[in-house]
């Protein structure tokens, strides 16, 4: 995801803040602990100062999104006129987002759009997840010549920009007549994701305790049923939270879908058609709202629900290239 | 790219097909996996223990050299070529590419426009890492064990979710500025400063100014990030010097100058690494904004339109090569960082 880069942390900095992350029965734990470093420093800045600023800034990263989300649900004149502030004064309406959803002004349907972010999203997801899965676990648990040389290659590519490698992948995938394709999609984010995905799954499937994979040997299990009956299952939580970056990852991304689909716009993504008509619609808010809203809906949805993944994905990472 | 083509090419109906393409291509990429693992249980023994390994590594390594490793490699070649295509061979014997040295390089300096897009990068690399982690921390200390906790962060955290592109939607709408003078302002800052007296600013549209409100929307953007990272950090102090200092009389800034901050010292300083690597590699703010056309443009923006717009392909190659020497510092002094604590 353009959005959100995981960064490398400290181990035990990522152990205790997978707990403290989560949700209420966390704040507990968290309570009963008593004073901290930070509660303490908060007080010092001291009670009303510090609680005019937390609110402060807890207004001012809200407020921009909700004016617009109450934008998306107001008549094109109400918003040419007054501020949306006024929203409650002069009605809300649905229209925008039938206009949008139906294609407006010119506008294809966004509906397509939308779509088209989901063809693209499930296998770029799906994909790496699978490769880099059974690569961490050859990693972890076979013995191979070079396998230590080809891990720490992996983990190094993680700082290759994928600026470096856009340009000629564009040309690969037209001579092999995948030019502008989803495919060419699902590859490129597939490669740009797996060094990533590749350390992060390979650090948790180190954490396994080695005697559960020898007991499944000595049973006679081969290295197939063990990564299925042993593996998968424990590292569940790994791959959720791999799955929500690269979710995130690949449907906010711009730079990608413009490069590859440069000349074929009825595969392009919503954050493309998003792109295009800011610049098109101009100040025709009405709509740009309520397109924004549609393409920012299901990622926060994801992410709200999904949440707990994120931040130990978050915390355990690496830097995504 | 014209919305007219757009609505052309886009059949309705076609939605069904598209769904067709995506379960061919889940169907491919799972025959692929269960291919794999077919072929790897098929060995059993030592020579089998080999084969299931390159079965299991095989084609990872395969995706990562054709889509990263060699396409970097013929980047890199690129930058020392002329010509407006990037197959070398492509157009007339004319028109083709010439290795030309060190010429794109040089012309990083001499271009017009360029300068300044250096000159906005570093801004960008400089304030939003610093911004978005000194406020980061700041939240992250103030809400800390306060009630609703958990809530208060998702409200920071929550642009994390939203693409680029839909952040400077949101906040173009926040600069809004209408230039008629008898027309109202409904843009919440320009309405704010009318209301006081004040009269109204084009935000994003004259430069330097520009810049730095999209800055804005970058740090907006990053701030969660850090906040969740930091918190985790302060979170993990042990209890027991938090104690030791109490009893030695540590109280309040003391407190936060000499047990808080030295005891997340790596963690600040992964979060300010990350979040410069982030920002050195992000075009998609300036692009939905102005696509770089009003004095705003960055290194990233820029890799973009030399590459694919202006048809300047050794050009882009050499921005995409100096954003990758920017960044690999970057990166190895973050892993370094990361080992030493470990």
């Amino acid at each position: 995801m353009s959005t959100a880069t995981p960064a490398p942390v400290p181990e035990t900095v990522a152990n205790e803040a997978v707990e403290a992350a989560g949700g209420g029965k966390d704040l507990e734990t968290g309570k009963r602990r008593g004073k901290s470093a930070a509660g303490n420093a908060a007080r010092a800045i001291s009670s009303p100062w510090a609680s005019v600023f937390a609110i402060v800034m807890a207004l001012a990263w809200t407020t921009p999104t909700i004016g617009l989300f109450v934008t998306s649900f107001r008549q094109q004149k109400d918003i040419q006129t007054t501020g949306w502030w006024n929203a409650w004064r002069t009605g809300f309406t649905m229209d925008n987002y039938k206009q949008v959803l139906a294609g407006a002004e010119g506008q294809p349907p966004l509906t397509d759009f939308f779509v088209n972010s989901f063809v693209i999203v499930i296998p770029a997801v799906l994909l790496p997840l699978l490769l880099a899965s059974l690569a961490a676990y050859a990693f972890a648990w076979i013995d191979f010549p070079f396998r230590n040389a080809l891990f720490v290659a992996v983990f190094a590519l993680q700082i290759v920009p994928l600026q470096i490698a856009l340009l000629p992948l564009v040309t690969m995938f037209q001579n092999m007549g995948l030019g502008g394709s989803y495919w060419s999609l699902w590859l490129s984010h597939s490669a740009f994701a797996l060094p990533l995905a590749v350390f992060l799954l390979h650090n948790f499937m180190k954490e396994i305790p080695a005697s559960l994979l020898e007991a499944a040997r000595v049973d006679g299990a081969g290295h197939v049923r063990i990564f299925f009956q042993v593996l998968l299952p424990l590292i569940a939580p790994a791959l959720a939270s791999f799955g929500i970056f690269q979710f995130l990852w690949v449907w906010n991304d711009l730079l990608v879908a413009l490069t590859m689909l440069g000349g074929s716009p009825e595969r392009a993504p919503l954050t493309m058609i998003l792109n295009t008509i800011s610049g098109t619609l101009g100040n025709r808010w009405y709509l740009l709202s309520a397109a924004a809203f549609i393409s920012i809906a299901l990622p926060v949805a994801v992410f709200l629900s999904l949440q707990r993944y994120f931040v130990r994905g978050l915390l355990a990472g690496g830097t995504k290239g | 790219m014209h919305v007219t083509t757009l609505a052309a090419a886009t059949a309705t109906g076609g939605n069904l097909g598209k769904i067709g393409t995506l379960l061919l291509g889940i169907a491919v990429f799972a025959a692929v996996f269960i291919g794999i693992l077919l072929i790897a249980s098929l060995f059993k023994g030592h020579l089998g223990e080999k084969i299931q390994a390159v079965a299991f590594v095989g084609p990872t390594v395969v995706l990562i050299a054709v889509g990263l490793i060699y396409p970097a490699i013929l980047t890199i070649r690129r930058a020392f070529y002329s010509g407006k295509f990037f197959d070398l061979n492509f157009g007339t014997p004319r028109t083709r590419g010439k290795y030309v040295g060190f010429e794109n390089f040089q012309a990083l300096w001499t271009t017009p426009g360029l300068p300044a897009v250096f000159r906005n990068t570093l801004f960008w690399v400089i304030l939003v890492p610093l911004l978005a982690t000194g406020l980061g921390l700041l939240y992250a200390i103030l809400i800390d064990r306060a009630k609703g906790e958990a809530v208060a962060k998702a409200l920071i955290f929550l642009p994390m979710a939203i693409s680029m592109v839909g952040a400077t939607l949101i906040w173009k709408f926040v600069y809004y500025f209408v230039g008629d003078p008898t027309g109202s302002q409904v843009g919440l800052i320009n309405a704010f400063l009318t209301t006081i007296g004040m009269k109204p600013i084009d935000f994003l549209g004259n430069a330097p100014g520009n810049t730095f409100a999209m800055i804005v929307i970058m740090v907006w953007i990053q701030a969660g990030f850090a906040m969740t990272v930091l918190s985790a950090a302060i979170k993990a102090i042990p209890d027991e010097i938090i104690e030791a200092a109490n009893m030695d009389g540590v109280k309040g800034l003391q407190m936060f100058r000499f047990i808080t901050l030295p005891s997340i010292r790596s963690s600040v300083i992964v979060v300010l690494t990350t979040i410069a690597i982030a920002t050195l590699k992000a075009f998609d703010i300036v692009q939905a904004s102005s696509g770089g056309k009003l004095g705003d443009s960055v290194l990233a923006n820029e890799f973009y339109n030399r590459s694919f717009v202006t048809q300047q392909p050794g050009l882009g190659a050499a921005i995409a090569i100096v954003i990758f020497l920017l960044v690999s510092p970057i990166i190895v002094f973050n892993v370094i960082q990361m080992r030493k604590d470990a």
